[in-house]
């Protein structure tokens, strides 16, 4: 290619950029603002950790039942692996949308800081459910259940169904998970804190399943290849599902707890492989996270200690000090699914 | 046997030969380091029906790397055809699990016989069109499956026995694998067809100019993968009890692996079914033997990525070594 | 400019090259980039309020172009006939050092230069072992560098992140002089550097390696020396791109950019750099780059599925060297065909 051509070339991509920058400069400050009167052009977004994980998505039918209710557009969006660098990109492209408030469920706790404050700056409002970010990086968090009940728990119940003697090993989805970190720290401190206690059920290996079946599956196999393990806690529901196939393939004699949805868990807890799990409403959660962003918007409430709402048919609620910092709103306790009411709640989600 | 064949048949077999004695030294290691816990028999099931799938796959893309071509999108036809399989047995329990391997075959076929067409027809380089593909192939599992996994609560009881049942006493899918291989190791090696693969594969020009559709057959052994990938895709959702958008991403890199391991240029023209079967196998060994000997999930990956060069890197220097006695022995 | 022209009979022959001919100069890949470019732009402008705007764009260029920094040295890996797809796991393993040698108390700065040097090493043992084993391909060296370098970043880090950098050093990726991102001015810097690469020797001896590495060498052109230096600064320039994306994310992980390699192999592919070797310009894979940036960036405002992307780019990529073989694959097709014909032609006459 001669100069000529190079340089009609280079011209006409530049020509192109400056198009755009030419655009930018004349609808800035008219028709890319969203007036925030307007209700059908308010949105929250929701963003999950993960876009096909079914809890995520009975998560969201919650939130989009609250949007509806309160009368604004409900968004979903989601990386397709659980992973924040895609988190980090799909809050910018919310930033751009302009939308008016984002509820998140992090894949990290703190690397979408620097995104959500970009958004917090712009006058999004940001609130995390499910695994929380830092608490610089968020206005308040949506809270299921207090994670030392849920830690303490279920680290009880492994011990129960081995009856004081086997090994435990943890089934865990991603490793940046807030949300898995803290269950696991309170699952570790229970046993050092009760050290006779737990001494003949040691906590042998954490393995983490990145809420992926298909990973999950393979290292519940790599779990079995060790003959101490006797009991797995799985506190995120696609690693019960996919612990719960492997243990009934190989016939094991190993049992499974954990936190699993009880629509996919009924064969596994009616045949005895899990004699009992936890979990809590999940649509409650997202029902309650759109109530939360909108008291935000509307100025009911600050993200500070004190602060009460009303959060539609859930009733009034409070917004307290989180640990680790920041505030959250709690949802309630844990719920124990066993061979006695699985029946019943096994279609309700 | 005489001196002279009993040469001939090490020098013909060197690949086959080092590949078994260094699978046979690693198992005997992890035999002893493990404490007795590999040779049971139950851990010797569990090993070739993990390696399986990766078996089934690598003889298709034997055929595709012979041709000096590549194919990066089986990753994304496997994720295809399990996905659009699965997807039809979920609203319809009751269908034969047969019907629905059928089905998944043919869309990999479908796949296939883009990919040859590109490469063939429109003399699009391989790793080019294979890497378009691949993209369009997954973009398509996405939206097929609308944003859900599909999970084995979706799938029936018939279906999923399909990777747990038995066959005198052997795991199904050894059962499909060594079928594959009897298959594949027939046609390379009998038939007209699959010798014309070799004869692509050495030299384009060459076959063409001698008479040998060389579209066809570059078409041919594109569509044959895509139909293995179809079925190894089926196979391997009904393992896992799974079928993702996430499916088998990366997955073709591991059965590039097994081929190359079994002595297939990426230059194309040579390799043999024994070899990467071994390849195979010996991908299959480390996978099972590592977690065996507690070597710590974060060792695994860098071992295996570690023992794959080594491999390579030996060959090539004994095939220097070959080529040097050769050149010696033309008394120049 | 003289041409060699096969015609349909088989016979060659040499004639000028016109000009200028415009047939010619539209079926060229840039122009076809540049097509794309427009139609991409009107597409998103019309499809959202919210594209056309200077600090979006400013944003979104944030978001592709930490992959942007390794097309470029990847082109030249592509047009020297080979390619590198351990880079993403040079970024991992790079931006993992950098955090573990923060974490034990280097200075940050320090710690960055750790992190280069080890992206450097990497690459250098890539070029290394193609250097001293001319027999193995590239594709399958590098794919196992690929396993072994993650690896070694899993190794390291475990299961763990880093974070906790000082402030200054998000502003990498998020920092901006005026209203213009740092990291694009960087990529303009290094763009502008490698166009000037093109018209240099070493430029030059790249392309005619590509071309056939064994005429180059029995040329008198150092291809060992050549090929050490491109997959060596692969593996620098992989660096630096996970220093940015260290800074993005505020934190290093073992399993960063994982598939990265293939995009960036699209995006150099789309650019016009055929992996045939010989052949492909940087302008070419900054327009691709633009392209598929601004189409992800365009189409996720609109909230089109990622996944559509996807298949977007992937038939992006097979329509734009399709086109573009189109025109050469119909000679040399029929010349093959009557020298088969004729050599049939003589066995039957015998």
């Amino acid at each position: 290619m001669n100069t000529k051509k190079i340089l009609s070339i280079c011209i006409s991509a530049v020509l192109s950029m400056s198009l755009l920058a030419g655009c930018g400069g004349k609808t800035d400050s008219g028709s890319t603002s969203k007036s925030s009167t307007d209700k059908s052009s308010v949105t929250y977004a929701f963003v999950a950790k993960d876009v096909q994980n079914p809890y995520m998505k009975k998560v969201y039918e919650g939130f989009e039942k609250a949007c509806g209710e309160i009368g604004v557009t409900a968004l979903y969006k989601g990386p397709e692996a659980a992973t924040p660098e895609k988190q980090i990109e799909i809050i910018n492209q919310l930033v751009a949308q302009n939308v008016t408030g984002i509820a998140i469920a992090a894949n990290d706790a703190d690397a979408l800081q620097p995104a959500l404050k970009e958004a917090m700056n712009k006058g999004i409002k940001v609130v995390s459910l499910d695994s929380a970010v830092n608490a610089q990086s968020r206005q308040t968090h949506i809270q299921q259940a207090d994670p030392e009940k849920i830690g303490r728990g279920l680290i009880q119940a492994a011990y129960d169904m081995v009856k004081g003697d086997g090994g435990i090993a943890v089934l865990s989805a991603t490793a940046q998970a807030t949300n898995q970190n803290l269950w696991i720290e309170w699952m570790q401190k229970e046993m050092k804190e009760n050290p006779t206690k737990y001494a003949k059920t040691p906590l042998i290996k954490i393995a983490y399943g990145d809420d992926d079946p298909t990973k999950s599956t393979s290292e519940t196999q790599a779990l079995l290849t060790n003959s101490d393990v006797k009991v797995i806690i799985a506190p995120t529901t696609v690693g019960m599902l996919a612990a719960g196939k492997v243990l009934q393939d190989k016939k094991s004699t190993v049992l499974l707890t954990g936190l699993g949805l009880p629509s996919e868990m009924a064969p596994f807890i009616e045949s005895g492989i899990c004699p009992w799990m936890y979990l809590w409403n999940p649509v409650d959660i997202g029902y309650l996270t759109g109530y939360t962003i909108d008291a935000l918007k509307k100025g009911d409430i600050k993200g500070v200690k004190g602060d009460s709402f009303k959060a539609g048919t859930l009733g009034d609620k409070a917004v307290t000090d989180a640990a680790g910092g920041g505030t959250e709103v709690m949802l309630g306790d844990p719920f124990k699914f066993d061979s006695k009411n699985i029946a019943e709640w096994k279609t309700v989600y | 046997m005489n001196n002279s064949t009993l040469k001939k048949f090490f020098s013909d077999n060197v690949r086959e030969i080092s590949l078994i004695l260094v699978i046979i030294v690693i198992s005997i290691f992890v035999q002893l380091r493990s404490g007795g816990n590999f040779f049971t028999p139950e851990n010797i099931a569990d090993l070739f029906t993990e390696t399986a799938i990766l078996a089934i796959l690598a003889v298709g893309m034997m055929m595709v790397i012979i041709t000096a071509g590549i194919d990066l999108s089986i990753g994304a036809i496997m994720a295809l055809a399990g996905m659009i399989g699965t997807t039809i047995l979920k609203g319809n329990q009751e269908i034969n699990p047969v019907l629905i391997i059928l089905i998944s075959i043919v869309i990999g076929t479908l796949c296939g016989m883009i990919n040859g067409a590109l490469v063939s027809k429109l003399r699009i380089l391989p790793i080019i069109a294979t890497l378009g593909m691949m993209n369009v192939f997954r973009g398509l599992t996405y939206l097929v499956s609308k944003g859900s996994w599909v999970l084995q609560n979706d799938m029936s009881r018939a279906f999923l026995n399909v990777a747990t049942g038995k066959v005198f006493g052997i795991n199904n899918l050894v059962v499909m694998a060594l079928v594959v291989y009897v298959i594949g190791y027939i046609f390379l090696n009998f038939i007209r067809t699959g010798r014309k693969i070799y004869a692509v594969g050495n030299s384009e020009e060459s076959a063409q100019v001698s008479g040998i559709k060389t579209e066809r057959i570059l078409w041919l052994v594109y569509t044959i993968m895509g139909a293995i990938a179809g079925f190894a895709g089926i196979l391997y959702v009904c393992k896992f009890g799974a079928a993702q958008g996430e499916t088998a991403v990366g997955y073709e890199m591991n059965v590039i692996a097994a081929s190359v391991l079994g002595g297939v240029s990426i230059a194309g023209g040579t390799g043999r079914v024994q070899g990467v079967l071994l390849g195979a196998l010996l991908l299959g060994l480390l996978n099972n033997a590592m977690p065996l000997i507690n070597i710590s999930a974060f060792w695994q990956e860098a071992i295996r990525g570690l023992i794959i060069l080594l491999s390579v890197m030996s060959n090539s220097l004994i095939q220097r070594n070959v080529e040097m006695k050769a050149l010696r022995r033309r008394n120049i | 400019m003289a041409k060699q022209v096969i015609q349909a009979d088989g016979t060659r022959i040499i004639e000028n090259e016109r000009a200028f001919s415009w047939k010619r100069f539209m079926f060229q890949w840039e122009w076809m980039l540049v097509l794309m470019l427009i139609i991409v732009n009107i597409i998103n402008i019309s499809s959202s309020s919210n594209y056309a705007n200077f600090d979006n764009i400013m944003n979104a260029m944030r978001d592709f172009l930490d992959k942007a920094i390794v097309v470029f040295p990847m082109a030249l890996v592509i047009v020297l006939g080979e390619i590198d797809i351990s880079v993403a796991s040079i970024m991992a393993l790079s931006s993992v050092t950098m955090g573990m040698a923060y974490q034990a108390g280097v200075p940050m700065g320090l710690a960055i230069v750790i992190g280069l040097l080890v992206g450097t090493l990497c690459g250098f043992i890539n070029g290394i072992i193609l250097v001293k084993f001319p027999e193995l391909s590239s594709m399958i060296v590098t794919l196992a560098t690929q396993i072994i370098f993650r690896g070694i970043a899993s190794i390291l880090l475990e299961t763990g992140s880093v974070g906790g950098f000082p402030d200054w050093f998000n502003s990498f990726g998020w920092g901006k002089v005026g209203s213009i991102p740092i990291i694009l001015i960087f990529t303009i810097i290094e763009a502008l550097f490698f166009v000037y690469l093109h018209f240099t020797k070493f430029g030059r001896r790249t392309y005619a390696m590509g071309n056939s590495v064994m005429v180059s060498k029995f040329s008198g052109i150092k291809t060992n020396k050549i090929k050490l230096i491109i997959f060596t600064m692969a593996g620098l320039l992989a660096a630096v791109a996970a220093v940015f994306l260290a800074s993005k994310m505020g934190s290093v992980r073992p399993d960063v950019a994982k598939g990265y390699e293939l995009d960036i192999i699209a995006m150099v592919v789309l650019g016009g750099v055929a992996s045939s070797g010989g052949k492909g310009k940087i302008l070419g894979c900054i327009l691709s780059i633009l392209v598929i940036g601004f189409l992800r960036y365009g189409l996720g405002l609109v909230n089109v599925t990622s996944q559509v992307i996807m298949i977007i780019v992937g038939t992006l990529l097979i329509v734009a060297v399709a086109i573009t073989n189109l025109k050469s694959s119909f000679g040399q097709a029929k010349w093959v065909k009557n020298l088969s014909n004729n050599i049939k032609g003589v066995k039957a006459q015998r």
